[in-house]
């Protein structure tokens, strides 16, 4: 096995994860968005766009929001949420995909194609394209498109064709091979959006990067709100990128605590979770080494979660590293734990989250009580749950819950 | 067997070569429909001519492969089977005096899983010649080249049509047994010809590489097959090939066996 030391210090490796275990098709591309994204962030007017398209269209720097109600319910930590659910399009995703929009017209290339488990990114992709007048399409799983259809229609309207995808569990995982595989054939004029911090190098670094906006910023608000850093951060993991976003920039300040909140799923037994760091191990799968749910023969594994934008089988190499270095821990929410965390901050606060944040929600209701009243949990509200609406009805409705 | 020289891929290639002839190297998808009926066609294969053929260990999330060998891989997988038991069937093939070169295409998060050493040691042991494994680009492949070598398996490395030109001799370098140039930018699948421009550059290849050189994804048919053997030291058919295995997985083993035996004879036609 490859071990830490071997890779510790490679370009694209985080400890031994990472890497581009990809076709040699796609080398080619990966090289020349390196070498652009390199000189893309060196030159002061490629941030001054992305700082303007910020600002001008997704509406940063986004809120810091004191809970007051859910705080005294709870009698513990302080709870604070980074309002990424604010942002236009209604989540993170829009940090990463106008950077890399930009980076495309660098390149000077006139498509983008992305995957999309809850829509959120496929969304984010479909508006920057419309900006900037790329051709755009996007990959779902067709039991994604079922369960995010307003989604769909929001990424439609926008010009973007959205591509159904019905092979293996119709979900993220397998957008995920078939835009790699659109990538393969289409790779000299079209740019490929991963909206997360999975896949090769340079995608984790640079998506964690596009990200970190969410921490540098919240770093900022809690010093002028509170005088100090929040003692712990809670944030839902999928591929990681909302995770990484906000915890990269407070990663050197020890004082810090770090949750990551995987998909619990149905219950914690193969197959009917998404908790890749949790429960899995390392592996290989989509381009770089970190860990994932994979049978003793290195099939992945089938997952679940309520939540599409989790329903994923592997986490960003960054993540495992922080993990094997003890740096995060990690935990998981279960599905019927998400749902009722929606239902507790939209009643409290008037906020509802997508089903993704709602189980970072879940966590830090968990975790305020069991801290002083002092102290300040900041929880990443990486997005909105009007996207959710649908499929929390009918999950209410089924479980007799009367709205 | 511990020493590339002796490694029946790369003899099989050294004698067509003396022989001044090129080869069709068909590929199966292993256990397709199940793993006798793999067993039944690489033996007919080898009646047929056939020196050096391609097992596909079917893995999850193929992302080089189009919808033919996907679906393969999907179904074989639906029925349970795994890696070790392609490895078994492997060395009953070679029990029963199964001569042909074999490399097996794998995924790295296969390889990984097992263990490198350990899965390049059941390789061995069970009789594959080579592997190859799309997903582990020169970069990341140092490891298994190296073990590979000490085990005499061969490692065979893929040059893409956007692979730079210094960048194809470094992987040609590296390459054992011979070098496979992927003759579109895409998945595979089966198409009617190939660009003057895939040919043009595999005889640009020739001129710097005394490697085998292979040329596959797309190949198709008898025509491609002469076409690609101008130029190169085989042609890989891989779609076309399970294409027909999908149309007949309902015969009885042996005239399935007979039946795509049939279309390797045809694509064999214009090399041997
Ligand atoms: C609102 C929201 N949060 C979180 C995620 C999970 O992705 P990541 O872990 O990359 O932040 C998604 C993905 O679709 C999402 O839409």
């Amino acid at each position: 096995m490859t071990t830490a030391s071997d890779n510790a210090t490679r370009a694209g490796y985080f400890g031994p994860y990472g890497g581009q275990y990809v076709p040699e098709t796609l080398m080619a591309a990966l090289e020349q968005l390196s070498a652009e994204y390199d000189k893309a962030m060196g030159d002061p007017g490629f941030r001054g766009d992305l700082d303007r398209c910020y600002r001008e269209i997704a509406g940063r720097p986004s809120e810091l929001y004191f809970c007051r109600r859910l705080t005294e319910a709870l009698g513990g930590a302080k709870i604070y949420l980074k309002r990424e659910d604010m942002n236009h399009t209604g989540a993170h995703k829009i940090n990463n995909t106008l950077g890399q929009a930009l980076l495309t017209l660098r390149m000077g290339k006139k498509r983008v194609i992305a995957e999309t488990g809850a829509g959120q990114h496929g969304v984010a992709t479909a508006m920057a394209a419309a900006v900037f007048g790329l051709d755009c399409d996007v990959y779902m799983g067709t039991e994604d498109i079922r369960r995010q259809s307003l989604n769909v229609f929001r990424m439609r309207l926008m010009g973007a064709r959205v591509i159904g995808v019905s092979s293996g569990q119709c979900t993220l995982k397998d957008a995920l091979n078939e835009a790699m595989r659109d990538w393969m054939g289409s790779v000299e004029h079209t740019h490929y959006i991963i909206g997360t911090v999975a896949g090769p190098h340079p995608f984790p670094a640079m998506v964690r990067e596009f990200q970190s906006c969410i921490g540098r910023e919240a770093r900022k608000q809690m010093l002028s709100a509170e005088g100090r850093l929040p003692d712990l951060i809670v944030a839902c993991v999928g591929g990681g990128s909302n995770a990484a976003g906000i915890f990269a920039p407070m990663i050197a300040d020890a004082s810090v605590r770090m949750i990551g909140v995987e998909a619990g799923g149905r219950s914690l037994n193969l197959g009917d979770h998404a908790a890749s760091l949790s429960l899995g191990r390392p592996g290989v799968l989509h381009g770089s080494l970190s860990y994932i749910l994979q049978d003793a023969d290195g099939q992945t594994a089938d997952v679940h979660s309520v939540s599409a934008g989790l329903d994923y089988p592997g986490v960003g190499p960054e993540l495992a590293y922080w993990k094997d270095i003890g740096r995060v821990g990690y935990t998981t929410c279960g599905d019927d734990e998400a749902i009722d965390a929606v239902v507790t901050l939209s009643r409290a606060e008037g906020i509802i989250p997508a089903l993704e944040s709602a189980h970072a929600v879940a966590e830090a209701i968990k975790q305020a009580p069991k801290m002083k009243k002092g102290q300040i949990l900041l929880v990443n509200l990486s997005g909105r749950g009007d996207k959710d609406c649908n499929e929390i009805a009918s999950i209410l409705e089924r479980k007799g819950v009367k709205i | 067997m511990n020493d590339l020289k002796t490694n029946r891929l790369v003899q099989a290639f050294a004698e067509l070569r003396a022989a001044g002839k090129k080869t069709l190297v068909p590929f199966l998808t292993a256990g397709y429909p199940d793993l006798a009926g793999t067993r039944a066609m690489l033996e007919d294969f080898e009646a047929r001519g056939v020196r050096v053929a391609e097992l596909g260990i079917p893995f999850s999330d193929p992302i080089a492969d189009g919808p033919v060998i996907q679906s393969s891989y999907t179904e074989v997988l639906a029925s349970g089977q795994r890696t070790d038991q392609v490895l078994e069937m492997v060395r009953e093939y070679r029990e029963g005096g199964g001569k042909l070169g074999l490399a097996a295409m794998v995924s790295y998060s296969i390889v990984f899983r097992h263990g490198v050493q350990r899965f390049l040691d059941q390789c061995s042991q069970a009789g594959v010649d080579a592997v190859l494994i799309p997903d582990l680009p020169l970069n990341e492949a140092g490891e298994v080249e190296k073990l590979a070598r000490s085990r005499g398996l061969a490692n065979v490395m893929l040059i893409a049509p956007t692979t730079q030109p210094p960048r194809r001799l470094e992987i040609a370098r590296h390459s054992t047994g011979f070098v496979y140039y992927v003759s579109i930018a895409g998945i595979t699948g089966e198409r009617d010809r190939l660009s003057e421009a895939t040919l043009a550059a595999v005889a640009e290849l020739r001129t710097h590489v005394d490697l085998p050189i292979c040329v596959g994804f797309g190949v198709s048919n008898p025509a491609t097959v002469a076409e690609v053997c101008r130029v190169a030291d085989g042609a890989i058919v891989g779609s076309a090939i399970v294409h027909r295995i999908q149309q007949h997985k309902d015969l009885p083993p042996a005239e399935l066996a007979a039946r795509i035996g049939a279309f390797v004879s045809e694509l064999l036609a214009p090399v041997l």
